[in-house]
């Protein structure tokens, strides 16, 4: 017996896994006007080049040697200059990085950016009925 | 004619990036656990892609290895021993890039692909030819059973992902970080929806060799969780980003379409039994013995990961050890299995089951394995009451808190790399010993 359903179920599927895909390139997810959109997309190159990803998270994705710094920007007693300050030094096991200004001054405004999204720490989200979780905003 | 031997050079290359995947393990493993070991040297920074690059490339080109294998096993000629050859060479070339690299501390690229985007593309023009070549060997589709779709959608979508893997490069799309880590993590969970199904696919294709029942992979039931897990490749990627500010309507699909993934787990308890009934009654002792591990391993991470796919559990489990228990528990506990069952059964290697190194090896596997699991997720619990409870609890403090656990985590990932090692290296002794027609490359 051959089955002939097979071939129209996977075009049905192959269609709409395009559509979501085109449809998710476009959404117009997190734009502002609180930071810079080029500068921050030469700072996430600077993240990348440094390779931050391997020991910290962003949202909780990311390595789980450091700490996540989602909101590293605007935490309290943190901030532009102590990111400056704990990139070049570095830490326990942290090593010290020596970034130009200008890859710096790119990652600060990456860092602006993640910030902007809205606060990381799953202490704050609340818990729906039906199990999906809200952000703090 | 010389029988086609292209799989086993695939599979050869793949044991080597085994090996290389259990080392930079063990010693990332190590700079995790202290205080800050080869930090200025080699270091975590470096000694983490270089495990997971390693893993990876053991599962992809562990997968391209066993496809070919399957269809010189079905009596189905290479279209292009030179294609293979030169995929091959592709192969080995961005390896090497992508070691360097890493060596010297040249990253640029993702999470899981920290290399230079540029050696991406000897990776890509690696998989096109494979493509090629796998089409242009198997023809028609008609009458062709699961596997085959399995193996076909998974060397396409693996092709198309790759690609959507790189839109970074393009300045616009990671201008706002949202959309740009929303799209990463589509990439990320589809990606491992391919070489499932080309993983996978070989399962099913060796359960049929072994069991010599030709009508399972061609039932309507077969294909229904073939389209499941289609289903699953191409919408559920979103539990990876619930605490991520993103549209509420992109969690909740991939929410739902988790769901669905319970239908599996229920499936495999149902038809547990029935699998063991059918494992004693033949003679593959090894391979078999690896699906049935496999199996067992499908079982404890499908369920921790349906867990995890719950938006109010995963608040819990998300940026925690529970999503590193769950990465080991997949790649170490099903595709490797499954990926060495496929060798044991493809080479043709007669091992006897009362061959002591070989047991002994396998077992040692799955007692380190289950405790580095566990170890990972009791770091995982301690990690998300931090996060949850204890704000005034710093990161640090945490982290040393942990530090015993960490420690059985590297003991057992020693024992780990010793005892798959071995297998890996008995496969790969055997397979290049005498008669193993190697000398012409792939023929």
């Amino acid at each position: 017996m051959v089955l002939q359903w097979p071939k129209y179920v996977f075009l049905i599927l192959t269609v709409l896994f395009v559509t979501y895909s085109i449809h998710i390139y476009s959404l117009p997810e997190g734009i502002s006007k609180n930071y810079h959109p080029a500068l921050a997309a030469e700072g996430r190159l600077v993240w990348q080049k440094y390779n931050c990803q391997s020991c910290h998270q962003l949202f909780g994705l990311g390595g789980y040697l450091g700490p996540d710094l989602s909101n590293v920007y605007s935490a309290k007693g943190k901030g532009p200059v102590y990111i400056n300050a704990f990139t070049r030094s570095g830490s326990g096991q942290m090593p010290a990085f020596n970034p130009d200004p200008n890859e710096m001054n790119a990652l600060l405004e990456f860092l602006k950016s993640v910030d902007d999204c809205g606060v990381a720490s799953p202490a704050h989200f609340k818990v729906k009925p039906d199990g999906m979780i809200s952000n703090p905003g | 004619m010389e029988k086609s031997n292209a799989g086993k050079w695939f599979y050869l290359l793949a044991l080597v990036m085994l090996l290389a995947a259990l080392v930079f393990g063990v010693l990332a493993a190590l700079s995790y656990s202290s205080q800050g070991l080869w930090k200025e040297s080699l270091g975590f920074i470096k000694l983490r892609p270089l495990h997971v690059s390693s893993a990876l490339f053991w599962i992809l080109t562990g997968a391209n290895g066993i496809v070919f294998f399957a269809l010189q096993a079905m009596g189905l000629k290479l279209f292009s021993p030179v294609l293979a050859r030169v995929q091959w060479l592709l192969w080995v070339v961005a390896m090497a890039g992508i070691f360097y690299s890493y060596f010297s501390g040249d990253f640029g690229g993702r999470e899981y692909w920290e290399y230079p985007p540029v050696w991406s593309v000897f990776i890509f023009m690696a998989w096109v030819l494979l493509a090629i070549n796998f089409f242009m060997s198997t023809g028609s589709f008609h009458q062709r059973p699961v596997y085959f779709w399995m193996w076909s959608t998974g060397i396409i979508f693996f092709l198309l992902i790759f690609l959507e893997n790189y839109l970074w490069i393009f300045p616009s799309f990671r201008e706002h970080f949202l959309q740009d880590t929303t799209i990463q993590w589509k990439v990320n969970g589809s990606l491992v929806g391919c070489w499932n199904q080309m993983i996978y696919g070989t399962a099913m294709f060796l359960m049929e060799k072994i069991s010599g029942d030709k009508t399972t992979a061609r039932s309507p039931l077969a294909f229904s969780m073939y389209f499941l897990g289609l289903f699953n490749l191409m919408f559920n990627w979103s539990h990876h980003i619930y605490t991520l500010p993103t549209a509420e309507y992109v969690r909740y699909i991939g929410y739902i379409v988790s769901m669905t993934e319970w239908i599996i787990l229920l499936r495999i308890i149902y038809t547990w039994k029935a699998a063991v009934s059918t494992a004693k009654k033949h003679l593959h002792y090894y391979p078999y013995r690896f699906l049935l591990a496999a199996d067992a391993w499908v079982f404890l991470n499908l369920f921790l990961a349906l867990l995890m796919s719950v938006p109010a559990i995963n608040l819990y489990t998300h940026g925690t050890h529970f999503t590193v228990a769950h990465a080991m528990g997949t790649t170490i506990g099903i595709n490797s299995m499954l990926l060495l069952a496929a060798g044991f059964e493809f080479s043709g290697l007669k091992v006897p089951g009362q061959n002591k190194t070989i047991r002994a090896a396998f077992i040692m596997v799955q007692v380190s394995l289950l405790l580095f699991w566990i170890v990972l997720i009791a770091a995982g619990v301690y990690k998300a009451n931090w996060q949850m409870n204890h704000p005034e609890i710093s990161h640090t403090q945490m982290m040393q808190s942990l530090r015993p656990v960490f420690v059985v985590f590297t003991l057992a990932g020693l024992v780990l790399m010793f005892s798959l090692g071995s297998i890996a290296f008995y496969l790969f002794k055997k397979m290049t010993g005498p008669g193993q027609h190697l000398s012409t490359f792939p023929a």
